[in-house]
């Protein structure tokens, strides 16, 4: 007697690709070519990964530092660049108080340095560029987001895409200067003269609701737990759908 | 081994409990759910074991309760590399359960499904011999919702993304079917010791 598992409940938001374990288990050689500035906590790290076998945006990867007792740290970082930067990956780090690996990142990196990646992971918050995209961000968590902002722009695709990014201030919004008429930036705690400051709320939510594409909105949230959950129940509440909102939360 | 230049690391700890690869969080508790945390409560929760057993079964939040408590205390270790260490659970041996629906010979694995939906596979060997629980509390305290309250599945032993949150139900089958990380490229064990994180490992 074979059973096969059938869920009793709605299965839970399905992934959107098929991974390569065999890229996942490789480590390579990342060589540090640029760094980037992007708020007083915020830069971006550019690396030539010459052997990169591509990614999705929304995917990450892992990263790890050896120093010379051959101690290791490995992180998890989402990847800010989009495919179409080909053999080169830009992570967007803050510098995390206390912080070992982006601390290192911070204080000494300096292009010429080597570190090791391997990826991409994880199928479940890709974006292949196909379903309309509500991404919903704050902080860092803005970082896989821009990926797909980016292959949005690179491949000049039609499918509806909207941001609506959440920051304490205009000086601390990363990519500030990037962002176009798709991004709807949220300030908690300064903003520009007329610009209301606020957390992000039901009324900038329902409206982008209210207007779907045809099909609905692919809903990606990306930030700390606590605004992932404020974030996800905000979309719950307008109306979409519990299994296409996509949560990647940053620990 | 690629040194990265400059780099010195945290001050070394002889950590025994510490498996390769990973660090210790401390008091932090990462959130790391893929999906919206659902509004459950306990009178809505179940607990159902079926597939290849003698007598499937449904639990509710009392009956569930009227099974012996049991309690860990220990460590657990997410994929992402943090480690806790100390923590303290209590809820009811998995072994108490399966002691009532009576597994058949032939079961192998199981699929431990979620109230939302979310799944994970596991040996049936990880989930017997006081090494897996039903657990609904954490530090004395009701499990909290964002960490899998009312309930959860807790395999301590391997990576903690096969402790269900929101447990609703396993099913017990003769061959492995992968979950929902175990199918975007994550182990289908996922053993620590051996940083069994992604597919290839």
């Amino acid at each position: 007697m074979t059973e096969t598992f059938a869920p009793v409940t709605r299965f839970a938001v399905p992934g959107r690709i098929a991974v390569s374990s065999r890229a996942a288990a490789e480590w390579q050689t990342a060589t540090l070519t640029e760094v980037r500035r992007e708020t007083p906590y915020a830069a971006t790290f550019r690396f030539a990964v010459p052997a990169w076998q591509g990614h999705l945006p929304g995917q990450h990867l892992m990263l790890r530092l050896t120093a010379e007792d051959g101690y290791t740290a490995q992180r998890h970082y989402s990847i800010a660049s989009p495919p179409e930067d080909s053999g080169h990956i830009e992570l967007t780090l803050d510098h995390v108080e206390g912080g070992e690996v982006s601390g290192w990142f911070h204080s000494v990196a300096r292009p010429g340095d080597e570190v090791e990646v391997r990826g991409p992971l994880s199928g479940f918050f890709a974006w292949p560029g196909d379903r309309p995209a509500l991404l919903i961000g704050a902080g860092s968590g803005v970082v896989p987001l821009m990926s797909m902002v980016r292959h949005h722009r690179a491949r000049g695709l039609s499918v509806p895409l909207r941001l609506l990014v959440s920051a304490r201030s205009p000086e601390e919004l990363i990519y500030a200067r990037e962002f176009g008429a798709e991004t709807t930036p949220v300030f908690t705690r300064s903003a520009p003269q007329g610009v209301p400051v606020g957390r992000m709320a039901a009324a900038h939510v329902a409206p982008l609701l209210a207007a779907q594409p045809e099909g609905g909105w692919e809903a990606y949230v990306c930030g700390s737990n606590a605004f992932a959950e404020h974030a996800s129940r905000l979309l719950v509440q307008a109306g979409q759908p519990v299994d296409r909102i996509r949560i990647e939360r940053f620990g | 081994m690629n040194v990265t230049r400059g780099f010195d690391g945290r001050p070394r700890v002889q950590n025994t409990g510490l498996p390769p690869g990973q660090y210790d969080a401390g008091d932090d508790w990462p959130v790391l759910s893929a999906e919206v945390t659902p509004d459950l409560s306990p009178a809505d929760w179940t607990f159902r074991v079926d597939g290849l057993v003698e007598q499937p079964r449904t639990w509710d939040w009392d009956e569930a309760h009227t099974l012996p408590a049991s309690a860990y205390e220990g460590d657990i270790h997410c994929v992402t590399s943090w480690s806790k260490f100390g923590v303290r659970f209590a809820g009811v041996s998995l072994d108490a359960f399966l002691a009532v629906v009576r597994p058949h010979g032939s079961a192998t694995h199981a699929v431990a499904y979620s109230h939302t939906g979310y799944t994970t596979n596991l040996p049936l060997a990880d989930l017997t011999g006081g090494r897996a629980w039903i657990a609904w509390e954490y530090d004395g305290k009701p499990l909290p919702t964002e960490h899998g309250g009312p309930a959860r599945l807790l395999v301590p032993h391997l990576y903690f993304w096969k402790s269900a949150k929101w447990v609703a139900g396993l099913t017990l089958l003769d061959h492995d079917e992968p979950g929902f990380w175990e199918q975007n490229g994550y182990h289908a064990r996922g053993n620590p010791w051996e940083e069994q994180r992604y597919s290839g490992d």
